[in-house]
């Protein structure tokens, strides 16, 4: 049944080389800690993954409970944070994720640079990966905010006052970001949940997609 | 690059011609142990991740995520601390040169110099040697400012009294969730159980419409006459006993709703209780 459903698909849009691709390529010898322990540096890029699905599966339960709005905001968090059945959990992922993403990010980037995995012709997909880097610390920035309690709105305050000090389009960003001039409110709130819900992420996905496109076509760097 | 070669046309979009099979790639040039990525190397894959995650799990078990007071824009007296990976430019904003007057060259020209160069370091460290003692530029500039970034988050962290702001800033969870101590050998006690523990609770703590009694202002005579005359939607004679049990009761009421923090002390959410 289940075979005669994947024929009848296969036939009209030819998915067997889509996922074939994936699945026939070979690992090389020297990215498999298997033979050469070492090799556990390879790791790094894959983890550094495997949080940013953590940190999407569990953002998109936290939305079933958070409201982008001032009055709300923090006790929707208190809420999920003491009355909801795991809440604390899914929170306390959400919240550790953010870190550790970082930290394997930072690591992925200096075994990338010390290998100077980065040489022709794999230029670009560096490229790529230090944009990623950029959204990946956008996402901390506003999603740090969000919870509303003191420590969220006073960082974002001394935040916006950095970007504020940008030469000629400082005040432009400023009120971009947080909806007015001077005021971290309302708006701010909003904007940032938006910002940090829909287009980083968006932004995000096309990223990581031309990322892991790159790497299948250029394969892995030789060893050393 | 296939351009078209091998290409016929079928109405009026183009197919490939012959069936190109998907040949795995060539690691010949790197001769070794080579295995498939499914299922092979994806089952290792797997199991790294799972021993990852258990790790990240006891992690998030052991330490749930803190959450500070209600942001208050008035509070004057609260020192702002951002995420501990933004610490480094925080702390290159607390310099002479990089902070004040000059916040641009700490907030954006080292900043932007430093991330710039990662940005294109494929197009900056163009040798073809990929060994690091092939490139020294690249390779001691990295190092440098991994060490540089390392060295700033660090002298910005000790700076911090991280146990002083959780005791300070943090939402005291413990005064929330109290256990109410209950005094069952009062001489109340037993009357409290059999006329009112219905509604109000096993802890005096109420239920929907029926207000805690943990916070009551009332004295102990106004006790008495609601117990035995109701108020608002509470019902008379809820109360059936003597003249002593009442008193005992209300007594009862009173000293444990003091004991607790009530008794006209427990202002706030906790006073909107009480009737």
């Amino acid at each position: 049944m289940l075979q005669k459903l994947y024929d009848w698909v296969d036939e009209r849009v030819d998915v067997n080389p889509i996922w074939r691709d994936i699945a026939d390529h070979e690992v090389p010898e020297h990215v498999n800690p298997a033979y050469h322990f070492s090799a556990f540096v390879y790791c790094f890029g894959g983890l550094t993954f495997f949080v940013t699905v953590i940190q999407i599966l569990s953002g998109m339960f936290l939305t079933m409970y958070y409201v982008p709005d001032i009055e709300n905001a923090w006790n929707s968090v208190y809420y999920l944070q003491m009355e909801v059945a795991h809440g604390q959990i899914v929170r306390g992922m959400h919240h550790w994720g953010a870190s550790v993403v970082i930290v394997m990010l930072f690591l992925h980037t200096l075994r990338v640079f010390f290998q100077g995995a980065y040489k022709k012709p794999r230029e670009l997909n560096w490229v790529v990966g230090v944009l990623l880097f950029f959204v990946m610390l956008g996402l901390g920035f506003t999603g740090y905010l969000l919870p509303w309690d003191n420590k969220a709105y006073f960082a974002t305050q001394v935040g916006l006052e950095i970007a504020a000090a940008t030469p000629v389009i400082g005040d432009q960003i400023r009120t971009l970001l947080a909806g007015d001039q001077s005021i971290v409110g309302a708006q701010t709130l909003t904007r940032f949940f938006a910002i940090h819900v829909f287009f980083l992420p968006a932004v995000l996905f096309v990223l990581l997609g031309a990322h892991f496109i790159l790497i299948r076509r250029q394969g892995i760097s030789g060893p050393l | 690059m296939r351009r078209g070669k091998g290409m016929k046309f079928v109405g009026d979009s183009r197919i490939p011609a012959n069936k190109t099979r998907n040949v795995p790639k060539d690691y010949s040039e790197y001769p070794g142990r080579t295995e498939a990525f499914w299922p092979n190397f994806l089952i290792r894959e797997w199991l790294t991740g799972s021993v990852f995650l258990i790790g990240f799990l006891i992690l998030v078990a052991a330490h749930p995520s803190p959450l500070e007071q209600q942001a208050d824009p008035t509070n004057a007296s609260y020192i702002p601390l951002p995420d501990w990976y933004f610490l480094f430019i925080y702390q290159i904003l607390k310099y002479q040169f990089a902070g004040g007057d000059y916040i641009v060259i700490g907030a954006l020209v080292m900043p932007g110099l430093a991330f710039g160069a990662l940005l294109l370091a494929p197009f900056l460290d163009r040798a073809p040697g990929r060994n690091v003692s092939k490139r020294p530029i690249a390779t001691s500039l990295m190092l440098l400012g991994t060490a540089v970034t390392i060295w700033l988050t660090y002298e910005s962290v000790s700076a911090v009294d991280y146990q002083q702001r959780s005791e300070q800033y943090l939402v005291d969870v413990e005064a929330q969730e109290t256990e109410v101590e209950i005094d069952t050998e009062a001489a109340g006690y037993a009357a409290y159980e059999s006329s009112c523990m219905q509604c109000h609770g096993e802890q005096l703590q109420g239920s929907g419409n029926n207000p805690s009694l943990l916070a009551t202002e009332k004295s102990v005579e106004e006790i008495k006459d609601i117990a035995v005359n109701g108020i608002g939607s509470m019902p008379a004679d809820m109360f059936g006993g003597s003249e002593e049990e009442l008193q005992q009761l209300a007594e009862f009421i009173k000293q444990t709703a003091e004991a607790n923090g009530g008794g006209g002390s427990g202002g706030g959410d906790s006073g909107g209780g009480s009737h």
